[in-house]
């Protein structure tokens, strides 16, 4: 564990490349847009040289900055990394440039897009590497002001709704988070995460919650699930969800989808699992259920979705609840095989990050074909874009490809890392789940076959063009990622086995 | 020496200057009124600086006064009143910025203005309940005529309601202290005294005193459902006497609540502490939901008031140390956010556009007009939404903290009231600046109406100070903390965690 | 029993020095007043009162408490000494008020009046026996019958004047009536001798009567539901300043005088006059419910009028009841809050009528609607219009305020809420804050409403102006530091 000023400056550069952006009123277009990419990019070298600092061996923190910041409600500023963590911001790392770049091709009033938009990345890597409640609030809090912003001023149609919607919803779930953690305190007097955690594994929190009344420690198990739960979201707390990523700007669809649905099931792993594994194991059945929802239901209702992005979203929540339902399998088991504890986990959090990249490459890519047919992104107004541009369409199908789980590339391992744990642990709500996959198989590839094969028609008649340049440079890496990782999935294992060991070993202990 | 106790007549001397100088100038009132409310604000400045806590009121003067009935000029400060004091110090300084554009009759209204906050300061630095009480008057009836006088929306009726119920409010108050003092058998209007002469009367004269007491101050808290004149009387109100009258005078009634009802008759308080918890808990959710669906953008800020100072007075019902700090912490920042709330919506807004309905400002695109107005109000509005990093957070967290060791279902609710105040928050900054966001048209346009410097100076002071509490709010409540453990509180449940 | 009559010439002095005015007033009128404007004899008369008021106060001051005097059949006490200012003070402020009123046919004998009723005002101050009281009541109150009557331009004033003195009537034969049976219950008329008669022995349904018929002339003489019903009329109708000085000196002075007779002679029955069937209630619950329905009634009705006078009038009946509370108390704590009670607020009306004669005198109406632009027209009336209101309403830092205050802690001192009076004191702080209301309706008039004719300036003579300026200002310094009156006692 080392002291240095890395996480904070990781968090910062973004924040004051906003308020950069915000206050120089005059700066060119040009300037504007290279600024907030730069400033973008930084999480990129940030997450390198955290990389290096990494040590594989070691489960835990392995840079921490801790200082005292209320005494009176006993917060400390207290930033802290270790592999999972780590692997958030990577994430965000390459998704952020990409997505940002997005947002700002072709749009109006560049500065300040830029800068809610450098205000989003870097309060969502606030929330990844916060370990008080307070700063970690903030963050997550903050994250919403941008993200409305963005949505209602670049978005569609309806954005209006859509991003009310979505903040209202996460309010709520905000609501239900400073209502857990104000109970956490009157009982504990921190509200420090690692704290939490310790004490809980003492064996201590359970007796001080239970002191303030019988309910509350329900009441506070509840405000944490529903507070994380909107955000991923866990069915059903999906609602806001659709027409939200429907109605923003598709670079901004590609960061709430790679990162923010990211931030719940981070909150899921680093909040709800370590300080309250009880009540986890002990709701774990409506839990396995809602997660179970959420693969199934997201799955046939993208199905039956009409429209690329709704697709793409519900798609997303059939995907993002693989995660959750690992988790959930793992904690309802309790002590059990380790081989598949660690494999669930493990697949999870993968699974979370390739998710990552392969949903952002495809709400790209629905955004490339928003652009080409004037905003429109009914199926129905496509067809033989194959045959139009052959080039997208290839990138198109290995994103396509990488979300359907085809082995061999990155979208495989996770998924099949999930599913083998949760078959050892939880065997009917694995086979549940495969029928889910199956019908993801259907609507990606009826997707695949209505859209880009067959003759050109409706928007793809006339002219369409193949990626340009600018659209290269984003779905490429992409591309070229889901590849690597999928040949070679331990690169990212590797920054989480050891924590996934560590769990295990503390669940398989007698 | 302390410039602190020569703020109230230097203010009210003040006031006076601004009467004869606005005969013959308008900006020379305006002068004399922002030199004014700088006195006052250099002066706790000051205090503030050299402040250190403690858990006794710290006497800046005593003087016999009415020797025949034991009442003294008494003026102390503890941690608690320091607060307010400095509220009342950047809340008036920004009033009169954001005044500065008051046409008619300048020098009567900041003569009247000034009077306000002459009572205020009074009311937060004494220490004995008669020189309180005639502080607390002396800001009643300025409020009318500055309402009546200066205001919109149906002033004149607005003005009406919320001078009679302040004054019933402080009627009821009266009863209560001489009952008291009466009953009791005090010799003076000390606070030591009275709370003796309390603990002189029976178990039921205690508790129907405490309800005489509590409620009176209440009313002017707007503890629901009571609060009714609050929001029209918010919303007749000319910019700065709205900006003073949530920010600073609801403060009044709250710190009365606090200072007097609860010390002086800690057993009446128990007796009365679950029905004070409901009602507030009620106002929280109550008010948010009508903030909800409001059309004037005035009356959503108006009944956001009710519903956050439905927060002090949850904290308060719990009596708890830590709940009561959050309690005061809370009418701290609910005075800073609401003074700003105001501004925007009484200055930067209606005074430009003419208008206040949110069906008209939704349709004009607002953010390019008045892009600076929109920014101060989203920052205003993230900070009534109690987002972290403002200073509403910490007080709600305390208020919270405390719901949770005295009543859960308050906590729960008390956190729907949060959801809600997110959500009327958000529609508000939506439909009046953000309505045409978006929508087909050029980059913000360098046309856009700027705010004046006083609106920045103003607008600039007020939001500072919630940032900066928000970031460290061990800035007060190191002073209200100490404060809180004086043995006047020692009813004070406390529950402090470990 | 020798009696010093050396000393009983200097208690009488003052009265002796007003009558001498008064009959100098008429007399220079006559001789040296043919043929001039009434407005100089105005001035005449006006100056020559306030210099018999001014000297009269000089003595009194100079002379202080003298004690019993002329075998006790005078008291000369703190109390006394601060009636008798007080209802000087009051005087001179009327008279100054006059120059700013409408001038009448007979200035000099106006004034000369009032002096005359003055007269009649300090002798209530001190009168310690049956008979003298009732002489010098009615001294006073033939004066007021005239004074309320002498605006011949305006039926009005006669009407308020036969209404006046009609009710006067019937109230000075119920007295009579009342004196009487007290006599002849104990065969005094010296209050001690009463209150020593009646502490020995009282015959229960005799005194209930005897305690009945003076409770109804105080109700009369301070306008105290259910024997207000003259009050209105004569608040509008009679001369500004007649009423001023019926609202505020004769109270003053009727107050000392039914303190007086009520404590020093009735006191024993104040509690165990069977008039309550005997269980244990005397006059105190009688005059205490007198109050309570005044205070309801005055204030409720004071709402729905339009004519200002009326309004006082009917604001004074609520004030009456307040009054009355202090009357109950001071038997507890002695007369200081009721004597500053009465005080400010006979500055607060002298003060208002004053600004109503200066208005009146300008040609406006009497409704409330009229007094609409009075900040424009008249900065200096409307400013000090807004301290006599504000005080009447009880605004703090101003006189009236403090007088509420110290008469309602005196009546919680009595016994907290076990005793009537802390009831009444409740019901009296309830209704001030309905008070407010029509206080506020007046002021917003003045200060807010913008005058929808078209009217000139208000002309505000120097005395006037004098007189009102120093009303509001006596009335912000003794709100300010009431223990300069408080300290008297």
């Amino acid at each position: 564990m080392t002291a240095s000023l890395l996480l904070t400056g990781l968090v910062a550069v973004p924040w004051l490349g906003a308020l950069l952006l915000g206050v120089a009123g005059s700066l060119p277009a040009r300037a504007a847009r290279s600024l907030a990419v730069l400033a973008s990019a930084s999480t990129l070298v940030f997450g390198v040289l955290l990389l290096a600092r990494f040590d594989p061996s070691l489960p835990g923190l392995f840079v921490e900055e801790r200082v005292p910041w209320i005494r009176s409600l006993g917060i400390d500023y207290h930033l802290g990394l270790d592999g999972m963590g780590l692997l958030f911001v990577l994430l965000t790392g390459i998704l952020g440039p990409l997505a940002l770049v997005t947002t700002l091709r072709r749009a109006t009033r560049v500065r300040a897009a830029g800068a809610w938009f450098l205000l989003l990345q870097g309060s969502a890597l606030g929330v990844f590497v916060a370990l008080d409640f307070f700063p970690w609030f903030i963050c997550w809090e903050l994250s919403l002001v941008p993200a409305f912003f963005l949505i209602r001023g670049w978005g569609g149609a309806h954005a209006g709704t859509a991003a009310y919607r979505f903040v209202v919803f996460t309010l709520a779930g905000s609501a239900g988070l400073l209502l857990a953690f104000a109970a956490l305190y009157a009982a504990t007097g921190t509200m420090n995460f690692t704290d939490l955690a310790r004490l809980r594994a003492a064996g201590e929190l359970a007796g001080k919650l239970g002191a303030l009344g019988a309910w509350t420690p329900v009441l506070v198990f509840l405000g944490v699930l529903v507070g994380l739960g909107v955000k991923a979201p866990l069915f059903p707390f999906h609602a806001w969800m659709p027409a939200t990523y429907a109605e923003a700007p598709a670079g901004v669809s590609m960061f709430l989808t790679g990162v923010m649905s990211k931030m719940g099931v981070y909150g899921f792993f680093r909040l709800l699992w370590p300080i309250f594994p009880e009540e986890l194991r002990a709701y774990a059945g409506p839990l396995l259920v809602m997660a179970l929802g959420g693969v199934v239901l997201g799955a046939l209702a993208a199905l039956r979705s009409g429209n690329l992005r709704h697709m793409l979203a519900y798609s997303s929540l059939n995907h993002v609840s693989y995660c959750l339902l690992a988790l959930f399998a793992v904690a309802g088991a309790g002590p059990a095989d380790g081989v598949a504890v660690e494999s669930a986990l493990v697949g999870a959090l993968l699974q979370a990050f390739n998710h990552g990249l392969s949903a952002s490459a495809l709400f790209f890519v629905a955004g490339v074909l928003e652009q080409r047919s004037g905003g429109d992104s009914d199926f129905a107004r496509f067809g033989g874009v194959r045959n139009a541009a052959p080039r997208f369409a290839l990138l198109a199908g290995v994103a396509l490809f990488s979300s359907l789980g085809l082995p061999g590339l990155n979208g495989f391992v996770g998924e099949f890392l999930i599913f083998r744990g949760v078959f050892a642990l939880q065997p009917l709500a694995a086979a549940v789940a495969t029928v889910a996959l199956l019908v993801t198989a259907i609507f990606l590839l009826s997707f695949w076959q209505r859209v880009f094969h067959g003759p050109r028609s409706g928007a793809v008649a006339g002219s369409f063009a193949d990626l340009d340049a600018a659209e290269w440079r984003v779905l490429g890496p992409l591309v070229v990622l889901m590849i690597l990782l999928g040949v070679a999935p331990q690169l990212l294992a590797g920054l989480i086995n050891p924590l996934a060991m560590s769990w295990a070993a503390s669940l398989t202990l007698p | 020496m302390s410039l602190l106790p020569w703020i109230p007549v230097a203010t009210l001397v003040g006031a006076l200057l601004a009467l004869v100088a606005g005969a013959r100038s308008a900006a020379a009132a305006r002068v004399v009124a922002l030199l004014t409310a700088l006195f006052g604000a250099v002066a706790a400045g000051a205090a503030a600086a050299r402040f250190a806590p403690s858990n006794e009121l710290v006497t800046l003067v005593d003087l016999p006064w009415i020797t025949q009935l034991g009442i003294r000029y008494h003026l102390a400060v503890d941690g608690i009143s320091l607060s307010l004091v400095v509220l009342t110090a950047l809340a008036a300084t920004s009033g009169v910025l954001f005044s500065w554009t008051v046409a008619e009759r300048v020098g009567e209204f900041f003569a009247l203005y000034l009077t306000l906050v002459a009572g205020v300061y009074g009311v937060f630095l004494s220490a004995d309940a008669f020189l309180f009480f005639v502080f607390y008057e002396i800001a009643i009836v300025p409020k009318y005529f500055l309402v009546a006088g200066w205001g919109s929306t149906r002033r004149e009726y607005g003005a009406m309601k919320l001078v009679l119920y302040s004054f019933a409010g402080s009627a009821l108050v009266l009863a209560g202290l001489v009952w008291t003092y009466g009953a009791g058998g005090a010799e003076g209007f000390s606070f030591g005294a009275l709370t003796e002469a309390a603990s002189r009367m029976s178990y039921g004269e205690n508790v129907a005193a405490f309800g005489l007491v509590f409620f009176g101050f209440a009313t002017l808290a707007g503890l629901f459902p009571l609060h009714t004149w609050a929001p029209t009387g918010h919303v007749a109100a000319p910019t700065a006497a709205s900006m003073l009258l949530a920010g600073v005078v609801m403060k009044l009634g709250a710190y009365g609540c606090l200072r007097i009802a609860l010390p002086f008759y800690p057993v009446g308080f128990a007796a009365w502490q679950l029905v004070i918890g409901w009602l507030a808990v009620a106002g929280i959710v109550y008010a948010g939901l009508v903030a909800l669906v409001q059309r004037d953008f005035k009356f959503v800020i108006g009944y956001s008031s009710v519903s956050h100072m439905g927060f002090v007075m949850l904290g308060l019902a719990t009596g708890e140390i830590e709940a009561l700090a959050g309690a005061t912490l809370q009418m701290f920042s609910h005075g800073v956010i609401a003074g700003l709330l105001f501004g925007v919506v009484g200055r930067m807004v209606y005074e430009r556009e003419h208008t206040r309905d949110l069906v008209e400002l939704e349709a004009r695109p607002m953010h390019r007009r008045l892009p600076g107005a929109a920014a101060v109000f989203v920052l205003a509005g993230l900070a009534s939404m109690g987002l972290p990093g403002f200073s509403g957070f910490p007080a709600e967290l305390k208020i919270l903290v405390g719901a949770w060791n005295f009543h859960p279902i308050w906590a729960v609710a008390a956190a729907v009231g949060v959801l809600v105040a997110g959500a009327f928050t958000l529609r508000v900054m939506q439909r009046a600046f953000f309505g045409q966001f978006g929508a087909a048209g050029a980059e913000p346009g360098e046309g856009g109406e700027r705010l004046t410097l006083p609106e920045k100076l103003g607008a600039g002071l007020l939001l500072g100070a919630t940032i900066l509490i928000g970031l460290k709010p061990d800035l007060l409540l190191d002073w209200i903390v100490p404060a809180l453990q004086s043995p006047a509180f020692h009813f004070a449940a406390t529950n402090v965690v470990p | 029993m020798s009696i010093d009559y050396a000393l009983l010439f200097r208690v009488l002095l003052p009265e002796a020095l007003l009558t001498a005015t008064a009959l100098l007033v008429i007399g220079v009128d006559l001789v040296w007043g043919s043929g001039r404007s009434r407005g100089s004899r105005l001035q005449m008369a006006v100056g020559a009162g306030l210099l018999g008021v001014g000297v009269a106060a000089l003595v009194i001051w100079q002379d202080g408490a003298q004690g019993s005097v002329w075998a006790g059949n005078l008291r000369v006490d703190l109390l006394a000494v601060a009636v008798r200012l007080g209802v000087l003070g009051l005087t001179g402020l009327s008279l100054l008020g006059l120059t700013g009123s409408r001038v009448s046919d007979q200035p000099a004998e106006y004034v000369a009046l009032a002096l005359l009723a003055t007269v009649g005002f300090l002798q209530m101050a001190v009168a310690q026996n049956l008979l003298l009281a009732f002489l010098a009541l009615e001294l006073a109150s033939l004066s007021l019958y005239v004074l309320a009557g002498y605006d011949r331009s305006r039926p009005e004033s006669a009407e308020a004047a036969l209404k006046y003195f009609l009710q006067g009537g019937v109230s000075a034969a119920l007295l009579l009536f009342g004196f009487s049976l007290l006599y002849g219950m104990t065969g005094r008329i010296d209050l001690t001798g009463i209150s020593m008669a009646l502490a020995a022995h009282a015959d229960g349904s005799l005194s209930a009567v005897a305690v009945g018929m003076v409770l109804a002339a105080f109700g009369f003489k301070a306008a105290v539901a259910p024997f207000h019903p003259w009050a209105p009329d004569v608040y509008q109708g009679a001369p500004p300043m007649s009423a001023a000085l019926i609202a505020s000196a004769a109270k003053l002075a009727g107050l000392a005088f039914f303190w007086r007779i009520f404590w020093s002679g009735l006191g024993p029955l104040a509690a165990t006059a069977p008039l309550t069937g005997g269980a244990g209630g005397g006059w105190v619950p009688v005059l205490a419910a007198m109050c309570a329905v005044s205070l309801l009634l005055g204030n409720l009705v004071a709402l729905a009028q339009v004519s200002i006078r009326r309004l006082l009038a009917y604001s004074a009946i609520g004030h009456a009841g307040a009054l009355g509370l202090g009357l109950l108390s001071a038997g507890e704590v002695g007369p200081g809050p009721l004597f500053y009670y009465a005080a400010t607020y006979g500055l607060a009306t002298v003060g208002a009528f004053a600004c109503l004669a200066l208005l009146d005198r300008a040609g406006d109406g009497d409704r409330i609607e009229d007094l609409a632009g009075l900040r424009r027209r008249s900065p200096l009336l409307a400013a000090c219009l807004a301290v006599f209101v504000l005080s009447l309403a009880g605004i703090p830092p101003l006189a009236g305020f403090f007088g509420k205050f110290v008469v309602f802690a005196a009546a919680f001192r009595i016994d907290g809420l076990s005793h009537p009076a802390g009831w009444v004191a409740l019901l009296a702080i309830a209704m001030s804050a309905v008070a407010l209301y029509y206080y506020l309706i007046l002021l917003k008039q003045a200060w807010i409403a913008e005058d929808v004719r078209v009217r000139g300036p208000i002309e505000v003579p120097p005395a006037a102006a004098l007189g009102v300026v120093l009303a509001a200002g006596l009335l912000i310094v003794l709100g300010a530091f009431p223990s300069l009156l408080l300290g008297r006692f």
